[in-house]
């Protein structure tokens, strides 16, 4: 165990090795443009045609392996295995959109079709080449679960510049991808094309699986483009940010697991980086102060004590009774109400409180119904809970109470 | 068509002919609740909870790993639920990272586990191994009728038929609970039916229907048979009870077919080495799917339906 | 001048009832007795302590702008959507208990059209607890069903696919659907959405007729010229309720402007045939 971490501490450093290190900084960059390109698809809810694509890739490996064959020529030859499973992936990928379109049947039931039947026939293409190559061991297993080990220098450049290719086309389309992500309609008003860039990203998402073929396998390549997304939602609100995150997580997971990968060289390398894009998203998942669990667990808690705490209040000055037990609770813990359910003066005071702030929204409300409010977005963050005082400047808060007066004096009752 | 075929051919025909009609059933309600990729999660964890199972148990009998697998396809579906909704993601993207992440630590332990011993390896967990499940003890035609022979029976065909029988039953059973409940959530839950264990419900026999589906054709093929019947179903007729028998129909069609094809056909070319039958079996049920779409009589959408869409 | 620090109600100490002591509600066995129901998708609510009572008999109009949680409001007072706080009475009975006397329309556009339904299968999932579990439809049910088909004026469509049906056609499925539940409170959200001019009266009729027979209707409606005419009560909401009563005395001029704020027009306040 000892000699394996060595080994991964090495390969971190890029020091186990040339083929190693291109192999991990090929994983890298594969991971950065799958995570980028990913986001974007993310963000498009599509996320699963890319499991379609990159299950169609398996007849293309194949057909290209028989064909390169019957050429006379190897059949191992990367290039010419990758080129035949890029055709068959685009296939794939046409047909689930032709089924969506043209007939009844859903996106999700296309995808499963075209993922399964795809992989079937591609099962049935590697039986023939198994008993094809009587014996001589064709190697096409590893496509299913990628394997760096034993690697040539020649797959290990192919796939470190094919994976620089896909990271510079992310940064390249990133300014289009924010667009079209975030806001179609607009993009569409700026002059992006969204059919174009959707098929751009596709086109990208279907190199990233062809890349990753050899390095993750067809079967869980689709987790490099959905797992840092999904991990790198949970930090950020911002479309730009998302896309930088899910390509740094997508990057680390290659990087990471790729030198574990060639410290332990027994295993697949695909689920190995899977597993490490995983535990960047468990991490993100639990520990993100935005969106994370803890602080969803917390924020919720809270939230339900301010509605319920509001609610009391006003039911308070309405002098209304309070049934709810979860009320009387949260009030009785302010120490805005006794234990035998009489207001306290701090009780009175806060439902004064909240009767004013209702009453100053209400104003506010009604300036802008006679469209005399000089910025009626602040309204848009009326939720019956939040303070006047934290959308509205002093001024006016001041202007809105002139106003309440003077509606008070032309109508002393008050009703309750 | 004699005794060969009987002791070769007979119980890989009749376990892949009811393992087809086990899964299509469920997938019928999976397809109209547009929920045909649970089909493809539940199947992708199948092999994790085997694994995990074996471990435990140390052995690879039946039992113990149908329930290692549902327990898996169960703690997914949870996942599922529980990062969708912590997390606000869209189900898709949440379906795509459990099923990957379970997948991926099955095939590690797997691969780090000395199995040596065992029938077990990914291979096998990927496309199936139909062609195995053969009938030793059988002679001929006759040794359907003789107990000692029938003794000897591949133990998936008894599973298999159970499983089989069971999900007629539960669709059956459940048939108006899972129709509102699919067609009208909101409108189920104010007449009282409980969606969420209906939906639930579901789950669990999908569950049920891959991890017995998984040995004959492995975890991935198995997601044609959810999808392809049902879907070439749903093309052919707008009256749900028909739709159900067109897939049964279907999912009949596609194994044996698909059998025969595999083990039958290189050899009607010249070629002597049978193919995968599971591989093959698939492919048939996407052929069907293929041409339903194109001359389905109910392959496009109409009316309303279709203006919405 | 600044504001009374004391609100209104605020001179005498106030008695508060103690937790899960439901005198407020046990007493009324009206229909839809709602108190103090708030609802919240994700942290914003969408409908805000809302106190609403419906009289046996009575047809009301739930009335508000866009997002201002008129469905939430059923939704939450079915129970389909999760409560954050508040409490329901139907006939004095918690919901789960008065479940059979509730008939509930839901949007139109929320259900996949494309579904391999016909027009009466949709009809007899009116009849789902009347058939029981684990039990099919037999004659007598179908019958109802055609009945109740018969009333919306859709008998002739039975057998067809609920795809082929246009928007105000499958409005009239819903209903039917309802009718076959058999009910004494029908609550029904935007059955005037899309639908053509024949089947809007066709609907009125059907639901004046349910009126007549003393059954409680309430709507969500959207349609502020036609409130007037086909309801004698409303119930103004946005987020909170606005206004509630008698057509003649909540749907006036200053409770709509109240409830829409800018984004209705003076002229068109004036528009409408008013009270008061």
């Amino acid at each position: 165990m000892a000699a394996e971490v060595g080994l991964f501490l090495d390969a971190l450093a890029l020091r186990a090795g040339y083929n190693s290190a291109l192999v991990a900084v090929g994983a890298a960059l594969l991971g950065i443009a799958a995570g980028g390109s990913g986001a974007f698809i993310f963000l498009r809810k599509r996320a699963l045609v890319s499991d379609a694509v990159s299950h169609a890739t398996l007849p293309g490996v194949g057909l290209a392996f028989i064909a390169m064959v019957a050429l006379g020529g190897d059949g191992r030859w990367l290039p010419g295995l990758l080129i035949g499973s890029a055709l068959s992936a685009a296939i794939g990928l046409v047909i689930v959109e032709w089924m969506a379109r043209a007939t009844r049947l859903s996106e999700d039931a296309a995808i499963g079709a075209v993922l399964s039947v795809f992989f079937g026939l591609g099962i049935v293409l590697l039986t023939i080449i198994q008993t094809l190559s009587s014996g001589r061991q064709a190697g096409l297993e590893s496509f299913l679960l990628g394997a760096t080990a034993g690697m040539l220098l020649s797959e290990a450049y192919t796939i470190a510049a094919a994976g620089l290719v896909a990271a510079l086309i992310v940064l390249a389309m990133r300014r289009q991808m924010t667009l079209v992500a975030f806001d179609p309609d607009y993009a569409a008003t700026q002059g992006v094309d969204i059919r174009r860039t959707d098929l751009t990203m596709m086109a990208l998402a279907l190199i990233v699986t062809v890349i990753g073929l050899k390095v993750v396998g067809l079967i869980l390549i689709v987790a490099l483009l959905i797992i840092p997304p999904a991990a790198a939602r949970f930090w950020t609100d911002r479309v730009d940010r998302l896309i930088a995150l899910a390509a740094l997580f997508g990057g680390l997971a290659g990087y990471i697991g790729a030198a574990l990968s060639s410290a332990f060289a027994a295993l697949p390398t695909g689920p190995i980086i899977v597993l490490v894009a995983f535990a960047l998203f468990l991490a993100s998942l639990l520990g993100s102060p935005l969106r994370g669990v803890l602080a969803a667990a917390l924020n919720g808690l809270s939230f339900r004590r301010r509605v319920h705490r509001r609610q009391g209040l006003l039911a308070l000055a309405r002098g209304e009774a309070i049934y709810d037990g979860f009320t009387l609770a949260v009030l009785r813990q302010a120490g805005l109400i006794r234990r035998d359910g009489v207001a306290t003066l701090a009780g009175r005071a806060a439902a004064a409180a909240a009767v004013r702030d209702e009453a100053r929204w209400d104003a506010a409300h009604d300036l802008a119904a006679h469209n005399l409010a000089e910025d009626e977005r602040v309204l848009e963050r009326y939720d019956g809970l939040t303070p006047i005082e934290e959308v509205m400047t002093a001024d006016q808060i001041a202007e809105l109470d002139r106003r309440l007066a003077r509606l008070e004096a032309a109508r002393p009752e008050v009703s309750g | 068509m004699g005794a060969d075929f009987v002791q070769l051919s007979l119980t890989p025909i009749v376990i892949g002919t009811l393992a087809c009609i086990a899964c299509a059933l469920p997938g019928n309600f999976l397809l109209l609740r547009r929920q045909a990729l649970i089909g493809d999660a539940i199947s992708h964890v199948v092999l994790p909870g085997i694994v995990v199972a074996f471990l435990i148990t140390g052995t690879i009998t039946a039992w113990p790993m149908m329930l290692g697998a549902a327990g898996a396809a169960i703690i997914a579906v949870g996942l599922i639920e529980l990062i969708r909704r912590l997390g606000r993601i869209e189900p898709g993207a949440a379906m795509g990272v459990v099923f990957t992440t379970l997948f991926a630590a099955g095939v590690l332990i797997l691969e780090m586990t000395d199995t040596s011993g065992v029938h077990l390896d990914v291979e096998h967990a990927l496309h199936g191994n139909l062609e195995s499940l053969v009938w030793f003890d059988a002679t001929g035609w006759g040794s359907l009728l003789d107990g000692q022979a029938l003794a000897g029976l591949p133990p998936q065909v008894l599973r298999l038929a159970v499983v089989t029988a069971a999900m007629a039953l539960f669709i059956v059973l459940l048939w108006r609970e899972l129709t509102i409940a699919t067609f009208d959530t909101v409108f189920a839950r104010s007449m009282g039916i409980a969606t969420r264990a209906v939906g639930f419900a579901l789950v669990v026999a999908t569950a049920v229907a891959a991890v017995a589906a998984f040995d004959a054709v492995g975890s991935i093929i198995v997601i044609a048979m959810f999808i392809c019947p049902p879907a070439a179903a749903r093309l052919m007729t707008n009256h749900l009870p028909h739709q159900v028998l067109w897939s049964v129909v279907f999912a009949v069609l596609s194994a044996v077919l698909g059998y025969v094809l595999a083990g039958y056909g290189p050899g009607w070319i010249g070629h002597s080495h049978a193919v995968s039958a599971a591989g093959m079996i698939a492919t048939v049920s996407g052929a069907i799917l293929a041409l339903a779409c194109l001359f389905g009589p109910e392959r496009r959408r109409t009316g309303q339906a279709a203006e919405g869409a | 001048m600044a504001l009374p620090l004391d609100g209104p109600g605020l001179q005498e100490p106030v008695l508060i009832a103690r937790a899960g002591d439901l005198v407020g509600l046990g007493g009324s066995d009206s229909p839809l007795l709602v108190r103090g129901l708030t609802v919240s998708y994700g942290r914003k609510p969408a409908v805000f302590s809302v106190d609403a009572e419906m009289p046996a008999g009575s047809m009301t109009a739930i009335i508000g702008p866009n997002g201002a949680g008129k469905s939430t409001l059923l939704k939450g007072a079915l129970g389909i959507v999760p409560r954050l706080s508040g409490e329901i009475r139907v006939f004095g009975q918690p919901f789960a208990a008065a479940r059979h006397r509730v008939a509930y329309v839901p949007q139109r556009a929320g259900v996949d059209w494309d579904f391999p339904a016909r027009v009466i299968d949709v009809v007899l999932m009116g009849l789902y607890r009347e058939i029981g579990p684990l039990r099919f439809a037999g004659r007598r049910h179908r019958q109802t069903a055609l009945a109740c088909l018969e009333r919306v004026g859709m008998a002739d469509f039975a057998m067809r696919q609920i795809g082929q049906l246009s928007g105000g056609q499958q409005q009239r499925v819903f209903l039917a659907r309802a009718l076959a539940q058999n009910a004494d409170l029908y609550l029904l959200d935007e059955p005037f959405a899309g639908v053509d001019a024949a089947t809007e009266r066709a609907i009125v009729g059907v639901l004046q007729a349910l009126k007549d027979d003393r059954k409680t209707v309430v709507c969500v409606h959207h349609d502020l010229s036609t409130v007037t005419d086909y309801f004698d009560r409303v119930l103004l909401i946005n987020l909170r309720k606005v206004a509630e009563g008698p057509v003649g005395e909540a749907f006036t001029a200053e409770a709509l402007q109240a409830t829409y704020g800018g984004r209705l027009s003076r002229d068109h306040i004036e528009d409408l045939a008013l009270a008061g």
